[in-house]
């Protein structure tokens, strides 16, 4: 397993290159580091406002671009509507905006082609974007490591980064997506329209040729317990289970 | 820097007392963070090991470590994602009490906490002595729940959070500090909220 040496990452100056609407709720923002570093697909970054009385805000969020990218990194963005750094991104951030950023941090939550596989991926709605890096780093690899991503969104609108996934899927190169809307129905034949649940899991899991190696969970606090829940009944060990959660 | 355009609605919180360390904003909630799922550790397999490096110095069972004098702690905590919680009140065995009990003084100077899911941490001894820590078993005078640790973890309040291993299983002293799993995955080697000492490059 590669497991990040502590690196050293004081705050820097990010400029925001390209903005991106991703679905109505999330957008992308792609910001140009003026020190690139090199981060393993899972780390994030913090950022940090500030207001002009010195009053800071700071959040992370997980970097959502392959390591291959260079030296702009991806961060999606889901709008909280009573939120404060999330709205600020949506309604005033910019391109040209300089931010202040941080990163690459957390060494934990990563996985790289060189760690192996299969693994199986759970996200819940924005909780996706470091599985995505772990997605998109696969691809940039053109490793054969079997990926099975199991992907929890309300609707189908709300399933960030879906025409890239389904274009994935469908090079049938050993990466599963399996998608499940809990507010519609199903879009596509294999797909759910609920709640994550063991079987859900242990069907995910029979599309990969052997059990998994690692199971990878993120999203809200909610979703990561309730999947991790369903992992483990499916018999997935516990140790296998890597969870990264999002806050309240 | 002044970020263009941003202007919060949110005061910093009033912290007339000096209580909220800096970079932290006030939760009434509690938070649940770990690295994988909540172990579910029944009392009845329950122990807690005091070691000297490799050598078991006491074990205590469920029953005999809840005959060890209980107190009682309130204190406000802070978690490295930036919230801290004011007057958590929690019951549990000061750690002078388990060195008490197993008839010792801290063998050395640092020591790791160690979980049943295989976590563990670093705290100096001095950090867990003198009333400043302990294993704690009740929360806000009930049973701490597995999700919060339960049945019983570290809590030192006065590091970022953490350091209070949840689920905890035994106590090592160690002859050197010895970064344990988060401080070896970027998180400071001690932790003190008041510095902000959040990822290991922070001074
Ligand atoms: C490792 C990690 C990675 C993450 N990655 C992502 C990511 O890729 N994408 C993403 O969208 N998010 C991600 N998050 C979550 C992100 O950090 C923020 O929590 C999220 O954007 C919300 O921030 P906010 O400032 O908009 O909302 P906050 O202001 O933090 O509010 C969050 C919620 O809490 C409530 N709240 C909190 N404080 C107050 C208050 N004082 N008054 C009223 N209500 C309050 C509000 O109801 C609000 O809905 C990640 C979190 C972590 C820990």
């Amino acid at each position: 397993m590669s497991e990040a040496a502590a690196t050293q990452s004081p705050w820097q100056m990010a400029k925001i290159i390209r903005i991106e609407k991703r679905t109505p709720r999330v957008t992308s923002f792609f910001f140009k580091l003026s020190r690139p570093f090199a981060h393993q697909a899972g780390q994030h970054v913090d950022v940090r406002l500030t207001a002009p009385d010195g009053y800071q805000a700071r959040r992370s969020y997980s970097i959502a671009s392959a390591p291959e990218s260079g030296g702009t990194v991806e961060v999606a963005i889901e709008r909280l509507e009573d939120g404060e750094v999330s709205p600020f991104f949506h309604e005033v951030a910019a391109v040209g905006d300089e931010i202040e950023l941080r990163g690459p941090l957390g060494g934990h939550f990563v996985w790289s082609d060189s760690d192996g596989g299969p693994i199986i991926l759970v996200g819940g709605g924005s909780g996706v974007v470091p599985l995505m890096a772990m997605v998109r780093h696969r691809t940039a690899r053109k490793s054969s490591v079997p990926v099975a991503l199991v992907f929890s969104a309300r609707i189908w609108d709300e399933v960030i980064f879906r025409d890239e996934l389904i274009k994935l899927d469908d090079r049938r190169d050993g990466f599963e997506l399996v998608l499940t809307l809990t507010r519609e129905p199903a879009q596509r034949p294999d797909d759910y329209s609920r709640r994550i649940d063991a079987q859900m899991m242990m069907q995910s899991m029979s599309r990969l040729p052997e059990p998994p190696k690692l199971a990878i969970v993120c999203g809200w606090n909610a979703f990561v317990s309730a999947a991790a829940e369903a992992l483990i009944d499916a018999d997935v060990p516990a140790g296998l289970i890597r969870t990264e959660r999002y806050g309240v | 820097m002044v970020t263009r355009g941003f202007f919060s609605g949110r005061k910093p919180p009033t912290d007339a007392d000096g209580r909220i360390p800096p970079g932290q904003y006030l939760e009434q909630g509690f938070p649940v963070l770990s690295a994988g799922p909540t172990p579910r550790v029944r009392t009845e397999d329950w122990s807690f090991t005091l070691k000297h490096g490799p050598r078991p110095l006491k074990k205590w069972t469920w029953a005999e470590f809840n005959a060890l004098p209980l107190s009682r702690m309130t204190r406000d905590i802070h978690c490295v994602t930036a919230w801290s919680k004011f007057d958590t009140s929690w019951q549990g065995v000061l750690i002078d009490d388990i060195l008490a009990d197993a008839g010792i003084a801290p063998p050395t100077a640092f020591t790791l906490a160690h979980s049943f899911d295989g976590y563990a941490t670093n705290v100096p001894a001095k950090d867990l002595v003198a009333g400043k820590a302990m294993v704690a078993l009740l929360y806000e005078g009930k049973p701490i729940t597995p999700d919060h640790g339960g049945p019983a973890r570290l809590l030192v309040p006065h590091l970022y959070f953490w350091k209070s291993a949840k689920w905890l299983n035994g106590l090592q002293f160690t002859e050197h500090d010895e970064p344990g799993f988060w401080e070896l995955r970027g998180y400071h080697i001690y932790g003190d909220p008041w510095r902000e000492q959040r990822y290991t490059d922070d001074p």
